[in-house]
């Protein structure tokens, strides 16, 4: 569907009195920009940036995380737009400004176009070439990728389409550097083996409406136990890569603390998660709150300990 | 409600128009935020280098 013939179409349906003219404000196209998935992203991108062994001019950083910020929302706005009609059956999305009526699913793409063409060519004018690159292949990927194929098609839509989630520091090391190397992909495949722990253990207590949506999550077409099992898997994984900055010397001995203390906590909730049967979620959704705080942690730690050469030593010294 | 009229076309409430001037301003904010970006990237990327270029 074509943003001109969404456009005109929905003009008809205006002049017919089928729909009335936008009532969105700015706070609507506010949230289809999914400002807390936003803000995990602006976070791990600065982490990227800074821990990045050159120097970056502050405005230039800004710029970039700028770039990454209304391109993550740019991907925000077209999942918006693509799964209005899922999102009108589920509880937790029922809200958002399209289902709710009061964004027009043509205002949206054309809003989520905009932006992402805006995000990219700015970074690639201000910033450089590399960064600009993997922040269209980002939105394409969030975008068509895992919105518009695996979401709808395959239980391992969040496993493939969390690669979407990895890679704002990756973009962010690439913003200061021009170029990628191994410590980015390090904390590209921690997201990538943190995002399915995170949303099976919410699917878990989500399923009916995941279900009710006709989503594949895991839960709806494996089910609850292998569910279980997965996610303990995942976070066998995850819980070394953790580590992996800190064994591999990228990272110091605070760090390394972090990550063992908060791995060992997530190892011990994945396990209650695997003991735990439906009807019962307590163990789910503990598992669910901790790893936002887990993920939050070793990134805060990182940026502390290495970001802008090193401020913990600097404040130290 | 809409008030339409075949010969005046889609005629807006005040409501609407009161949002259509916030998204409208939203927009000029946003473009003037660019312009000023794009100034001072230049200013930085450029340096004292900005004022010495051959006339």
């Amino acid at each position: 569907m074509s943003l001109i013939s969404e456009g005109a179409g929905q003009r008809r349906l205006i002049e017919q009195g089928l729909i009335e003219p936008s009532l969105a404000g700015v706070g609507d196209y506010l949230a289809l920009m999914k400002p807390r998935v936003m803000s995990l992203v602006v976070f791990t991108a600065l982490v990227g940036l800074a821990i990045a062994p050159v120097h970056v001019h502050p405005v230039i950083g800004f710029t970039a995380l700028l770039c990454i910020a209304v391109g993550a929302g740019a991907s925000g706005a077209l999942n918006m737009w693509y799964d209005a009609d899922i999102d009108a059956k589920m509880t937790r999305t029922a809200r958002r400004p399209i289902p709710a009526g009061r964004v027009l699913p043509g205002e949206a793409l054309a809003f989520g176009l905009t932006l992402s063409v805006f995000a990219v060519v700015v970074l690639g004018l201000l910033v450089n070439l590399v960064a600009a690159g993997l922040l269209a292949f980002t939105i394409f990927f969030y975008a068509v990728v895992y919105t518009m194929w695996l979401k709808r098609s395959t239980p391992q839509n969040i496993v493939i389409g969390g690669a979407a989630g990895a890679f704002p520091p990756v973009i962010g090391w690439a913003a200061a550097t021009g170029s990628i190397s191994l410590e980015p992909c390090l904390l590209f495949l921690i997201i990538f083996f943190w995002t399915p722990p995170h949303f099976w253990a919410l699917s878990l207590y989500r399923t009916e409406d995941y279900a009710r949506a006709g989503i594949p999550m895991l839960p709806v077409v494996a089910g609850d136990a292998a569910t279980r099992r997965q996610i303990l898997l995942y976070t066998l994984v995850l819980v070394p890569l953790g580590l992996a900055p800190w064994a591999l010397g990228y990272a110091g001995v605070l760090y390394g603390v972090t990550a063992l203390v908060t791995g060992a906590i997530m190892l011990i909730l994945a396990f209650q998660v695997r003991a735990e049967r439906r009807p019962a979620e307590r163990a789910s959704r503990h598992l669910f709150a901790f790893s936002i705080l887990y993920l939050f942690l070793l990134f805060a730690v990182l940026l502390a300990e290495r970001g802008w050469g090193g401020l913990i030593g600097r404040v130290a010294a | 409600m809409n008030e339409r009229r075949k010969d005046e076309g889609i005629v807006l409430t005040e409501e609407q128009k009161r949002r259509r001037r916030a998204r409208s301003l939203a927009i000029a904010l946003s473009l003037g935020a660019l312009v000023l970006l794009f100034y001072i990237v230049t200013v930085v990327k450029l340096g004292p280098g900005i004022l010495s270029r051959p006339l």
